[in-house]
């Protein structure tokens, strides 16, 4: 039984899963206006996994995301803003519009630089991590990565060299049931692909729905205070789904029907909380309302600074090959 | 001034930058054991004694820990063998701070961390526009050594195709103090081959070459992209590095009696390139000629040779030679690893071939 958090906090998590709910949906009308290039990966659906593990997170300790990137890049920080603007590929992106849609990060709120090799950020985390730990600082790794990458090598290479060196690392699986278009019962012998196969590596693990903000948000607590205690790594295995398909062009033709409804229709995260929210009284509709409205106003504007604002310079295309400092 | 072998060059450099530096730490497999050989060729043996080693420390304490939960005073830290993670752990440090200097002990295995080094070391300041950087160095043993063909190659043009990442080989112990230093000091990945053959150990295959050099006491640093005339001459420029310019250099002593004279330089960094070194000699001699252990196909001297002949063919007077392992593995028999890697007396050939066109 999860405790109910303050009313503040509680409001907070709803704003911000509301804020990627509502930036991915906008995300996803640009491109069917044909207006923004590139592809998309989107986290629709996944946004209490996002906004519980990050919740609590200071702004010096980091995350390490993956191709899927919008939700926890929001979580920790970063703006619409810059997000939109590198969505269209302009110099105000958070990466000067090089980086694109799977590699969205921001070194000034400690969100790395996403990673679209599944399972490429997992040692770098680990070095991060060891990292903090050489400096003696108290600081964290949020690593999330998804139930493909459990079956990658680096997986098993870095959760064993964590568990080894008891890193201050905590890795989420958020296990969507579907490895692009291939379900996990397909790939892997564990129903639970990587809190299952974590004791083997010395590494406690916990499975929670990752469906439900406040558990998340508690088991992220539990691993958070273990990590910063020096006492090591935790996996957590979210349990989630995406609403939508792997990719940009991707109708989900190999999902069944009645598990698609199940998820979107009753485990929906962001609809489930906010129910919660208005039954514990902590804000009224009409309040609510306004802050959602406020909220769909700062992605409307930052969808249109992002249209007008200036291009990269073809010079730039050369830079930072090697650091400039 | 001391005089030192190459593996000694290196270990010197690196602990001087460990002094200097305390974000500086090796890491690798067989770092620092107790009783075990300091990489796969000496050259972080003993560096934990200062330092600190996570298995020392984890020795002392009868390995009861399974490993050590505190890095606060541990800078030469030992691996699994596991290159993803190794090289990931590189990376990941480096973003947060580091200097990691990681050991390989052999270059072949950088096959095993593809990813991490072309994909993300290579890439991270880029995709982030700078946000991010990455100042690690990857030490990977090179060259054929009768080991068979996974423990034989020179792979130095793999990673010349990769933007984002600076190559360098360094094979005199004056360079390697020099060029481990400021790879150390460099803000990006540098990937630093060393040939096995030039370490100044105490095997066979070392005997009839002695890469033991002076090295000034004291600091100093070698910069990239500043290749290295080993010897002056006026019929033929041949340019090779590691183990390929000591062969050149004695092929040079046999032709010189001939009246062949031959211009040898070292590029000593493939990334970046020093073009201007090459072109200066060839508008002296007219011919050039490029060896390598590096395999033919699309070798580093394919690079160079294009090079020239886009930017100055008007200074060759006869086409440009290439002298390299042909694209085969590298077999072990030492009959037939002496017969695929360029000898002196293949480099004295084809160099008199093409001083007399």
């Amino acid at each position: 039984m999860v405790t109910f958090p303050s009313n503040e906090k509680a409001l907070g998590m709803y704003k911000t899963m509301y804020k990627i709910r509502k930036y991915e949906e906008s995300i996803y009308y640009l491109f069917l206006e044909g207006i923004m290039p590139g592809t998309i990966h989107q986290s629709t659906g996944e946004e209490a996994s996002a906004v519980g593990m990050l919740y609590d997170l200071r702004k010096d300790d980091w995350m390490a995301s993956t191709h899927r990137p919008a939700g926890h890049d929001i979580a920790k920080g970063i703006t619409v803003r810059a997000m939109m603007c590198e969505m269209f590929g302009k110099a105000e992106g958070c990466c000067g519009g090089k980086g694109g849609a799977m590699h969205t990060g921001d070194a000034s709120v400690g969100a790395m630089t996403a990673n679209a090799i599944v399972g490429g950020n997992l040692p770098i985390a680990a070095g991060a991590a060891l990292a903090f730990k050489m400096q003696k600082k108290d600081n964290v790794v949020v690593c999330f990565f998804g139930d493909g990458a459990s079956n990658e090598g680096s997986y098993h290479e870095t959760m064993n060299a964590a568990g080894l060196w008891k890193l201050p690392v905590i890795y989420v699986c958020e296990n969507n049931l579907y490895s692009a278009n291939t379900s996990i019962s397909l790939t892997c012998c564990q129903e639970d692909v990587a809190a299952g196969r974590a004791e083997i590596y010395g590494i406690p693990s916990e499975v929670v729905d990752g469906n439900d903000v406040l558990a998340v948000n508690e088991a992220a607590a539990r691993a958070i205070a273990r990590a910063r205690a020096g006492e090591g790594p935790t996996i957590i295995e979210v349990k989630t789904y995406r609403h939508g398909g792997h990719s940009r062009n991707d109708a989900c033709g190999y999902r069944p029907k009645d598990e698609a409804d199940y998820w979107i229709d009753q485990r929906d995260p962001v609809k489930n909380f906010r129910k919660v929210i208005l039954e514990k009284g902590i804000i009224s509709e009409e309040e609510l309302q306004k802050e959602e409205a406020e909220i769909e106003q700062e992605i409307d504007d930052a969808v249109e600074y992002a249209k007008s604002a200036p291009l990269p310079t073809y010079d730039s295309a050369l830079e930072n090959v090697f650091w400039e400092g | 001034m001391a005089m030192m072998s190459i593996a000694n060059a290196l270990k010197s450099a690196i602990t001087e930058e460990m002094r200097r530096d305390p974000t500086v730490f090796c890491i690798g497999e067989d770092e620092d054991i107790p009783g075990g050989m300091g990489g796969a060729f000496t050259v972080t043996k003993g560096l934990g004694e200062e330092f600190g080693a996570n298995v020392r420390i984890a020795k002392e304490k009868g390995f009861e820990l399974k490993g050590v939960k505190d890095f606060s005073n541990n800078r030469v830290i030992n691996t699994p063998i596991s290159e993803i993670l190794l090289c990931g752990v590189c990376v990941g440090s480096a973003m947060a701070g580091m200097r990691p200097v990681a050991d390989l002990q052999y270059g072949d295995f950088l096959f095993c961390m593809m990813d991490q080094l072309v994909n993300q070391a290579a890439k991270m300041c880029y995709m982030s526009n700078g946000g991010f950087h990455v100042p690690m160095v990857m030490r990977a043993p090179c060259g054929a050594s009768n080991r068979g063909a996974q423990h034989a190659q020179s792979l130095e043009s793999y990673f010349v195709h990769v933007p984002g990442l600076k190559v360098i080989c360094p094979s005199t112990a004056y360079d390697a103090k020099g060029m481990m230093k400021q790879a150390i000091r460099d803000n990006n990945p540098v990937l630093v081959f060393e040939h096995k053959l030039l370490y100044g150990g105490k095997r066979k295959e070392a005997g009839q070459l002695s890469a033991m050099g002076e090295v000034p006491d004291g600091d100093y640093t070698v910069p990239f992209g500043k290749a290295a005339i080993r010897r002056e001459g006026k019929d033929v420029t041949i340019v090779a590095n590691l183990l390929m310019w000591y062969r050149a250099m004695q092929a040079a002593e046999e032709l010189e009696k001939e009246g062949i004279s031959c211009e040898i330089i070292d590029p000593r960094s493939l990334v970046p390139f020093d073009y201007e070194t090459v072109l200066t000699s060839i508008e002296k001699t007219g011919k050039l000629m490029i060896v390598h252990e590096d395999h033919y196909n699309g070798g580093w001297g394919a690079q160079l040779a294009s090079y020239v002949a886009e930017n100055a063919i008007h200074l060759l007077d006869a086409p440009v030679v290439r002298l390299a392992a042909p694209d085969c593995p590298i077999p072990f028999s030492p009959i037939l690893e002496d017969f695929v890697i360029p000898s002196i007396q293949r480099i004295a050939e084809e160099a008199r071939k093409l001083a007399r066109l």
